[in-house]
This record gives C-alpha cells, structure tokens and sequence, in this order.
C-alpha cells in the first residue's frame, strides 16, 4: 500500500506499525511515530495497523550532544 | 529611551540595542535577561552554541555544569573550546570563552558530573534549565528533578545528522520527557556519536534552536514546543513538528503509574 512517510510517499508491504519499523530498519524504542497527526503509544506499534495513505511521521530518538 | 533603558550602561546599550528593537524584548525584556540565571548541563557540541548565544544575548547569570576535559576529538563541534584547550577543564575553557565574548555575564561553574545525589542541588535555584548533555540517563536525572522542583527545562539532542529538541513545564496539563521517553533506550536504538558520529552543524543548530526556546521563556512568552517536538533531519534538510500527549501511565509525571 502507499503511505507518506516523512514527506514522501512511498510503497510499503508492512501492515502493522511495527513491521514497517522493521521494513525500514528502525528500531521501535528506538523511534517515534506519528500516525495521521497523532502520536502512536510506544506499547501500539504491534497493534497498530496501517492504511492505504497514511500519513506517518517517523523521528528517531537521539540522545547525544 | 524608555525607563528601562536607564538602567544600561552606554556600552550596554549599544551592545543590546539589536536586542531591544526586536518585537517583545524592549529594554524592559533585555533588563530581565540580565536578571535571569540559567543552568547548561553540558558543554558540549549542543551548549557551545547554546551558551554562546544565551551570553552574547546577555543573559545576566549562566550556571555551566562538565566534568570533563577538552579532548580533540571535541573540537569538530564543541566550539567553545579551541586547539589551545585541549586537556583544560571544559568548565575552565568555557568560562573563559563566554567572558571574552560578554563580561556582563555572569558564570557559575560545576566541574562535575551529575548523579541522582548532586542533581538536585545543582539545578536548585535555577529558573529555567538546558539540557544540553549527551546521554540518557543525564537526561532523565535532569528530567527527574527538575519536574520535581519545578523548573522549566528546554532539551535538546543531537546524535548523526539529526537533531530534537523540546520544552518540559511542570504542571498537570503538560507533558514531561519521560511522556515521550518512557524508559532508557537500548544503545542499540539510540546510538551514540562514539557509534556514528555527528556534525558539529547539526548540534550547533539544536544549541541554537535551544537558545532562542530559552530566551523566549525567561520573558514568559509561550512556546509550541511544551506540546510537541521538533526534529531535524539534516541530510534531507527537512524539520518535523510532531504533537506530544500528557501519558497517564508516565513513569514520572503520570497519574495511573
């Protein structure tokens, strides 16, 4: 299906917020996610199911300086 | 000249004058930069830029806490200190950069690491604090006491190319660090720069960026950013603005922990 993933939109075979962390290689505590304009609970991802134009923002936790 | 204004020295008042033009600062507003004292924790890639701009705005008292020393590798970001540092105490090195761009400012210094026994009493006194360190366990000792006492802290964090950085108020209605971080990442999902370097640009922007959310603050204007957080992606060059939620199960603020 086609999502839009931090501005571009792109073909993902995911189904789950957690598979397309893992399509992508993102680590889920390892990063944040916003789905259609609200933030997903970290203990969702497995849950959450993707839709055919998702809006997805994906930012990964940084911690240094 | 307003009111104001009479309290600046000449020098002052031609150093500031940029400052005082701008819309919701006045003299008045740079009279309480001037008042204010501030904590960095953490000068490195990120504070340098940060305390750079929070001195040369003339910010009145900067509290600085590093226990550590200037190593080469630093000086790629951490602009504060210079190839003749190397081997100083940053605390030390920082000092003396800051006062040679603005000795209105005045420097407290805290050569030393923070730990759940200091941290407390290092941010006690300060009104608004910046975490500028670079790990996350310092990140959630900061988080921790400061929402406790009930200092407003502005964070931000580089790793790579990409950067975050938010505003944490204490209070029922906001959300705190850990609403967004509920536990320490893994090193695997978080990697540091020893594992994948960073830009100094890029941690410079995010000490910038931490600035301006500071200085705004102090003169009680509102931010965005107690409700959301703001990430840099430099590669693509691109920031996003994504919606942060009060957690009812927050390990540190929330109500049903």
């Amino acid at each position: 299906m086609k999502v839009k993933i931090n501005g571009e939109y792109r073909e993902v075979g995911a189904a789950t917020v957690v598979d397309l962390l893992t399509e992508l290689g993102l680590h889920p505590q390892g990063t944040v996610v916003e789905r259609n304009h609200e933030i997903v609970d970290r203990g969702a991802y497995q849950e959450t199911r993707l839709a055919e134009g998702d809006v997805l923002e994906l930012v990964r936790l940084v911690g240094g300086g | 000249m307003t009111q104001n204004s009479q309290d600046f020295s000449r020098e002052e008042l031609e150093r500031y004058s940029r400052n005082a033009l701008l819309a919701g600062v006045g003299w008045e507003g740079q009279a309480r930069w001037r008042a204010a004292r501030v904590l960095v924790v953490g000068a490195g890639g990120i504070g340098s830029a940060a305390l750079f701009y929070l001195a040369a705005a003339g910010v009145g008292r900067l509290g600085l806490v590093d226990g550590d020393a200037v190593e080469v590798s630093n000086l790629q970001r951490q602009i504060l200190h210079g190839t003749a540092d190397l081997k100083r105490r940053k605390a030390e090195s920082a000092k003396e950069s800051l006062a040679a761009l603005n000795p209105h400012c005045r420097m407290e210094t805290f050569d030393l690491r923070l730990d759940p026994a200091n941290v407390g009493e290092v941010v006690q006194g300060f009104e608004l604090v910046l975490d500028s360190c670079d790990n996350f366990p310092t990140r959630f000792m900061v988080a921790e006491a400061c929402w406790r006492i009930g200092i407003p802290v502005v964070s931000a964090a580089a790793t790579g190319w990409h950067g975050k950085l938010l505003v944490t108020i204490p209070g029922p209605e906001n959300p705190c660090y850990r609403c967004l971080v509920p536990e320490l990442p893994p090193p695997e999902a978080a990697p540091s720069s020893t594992q994948i370097g960073i830009l100094g640009a890029v941690a410079g922007t995010m000490g910038c960026l931490q600035a301006v959310e500071a200085l705004k603050l102090l003169l009680g204007m509102n931010s965005d950013l107690t409700h959301r957080l703001l990430a840099y992606d430099g590669l693509k060059g691109r920031f996003q603005s994504i919606k942060r939620v009060k957690r009812a199960d927050c390990p540190l603020c929330g109500v049903e922990k």
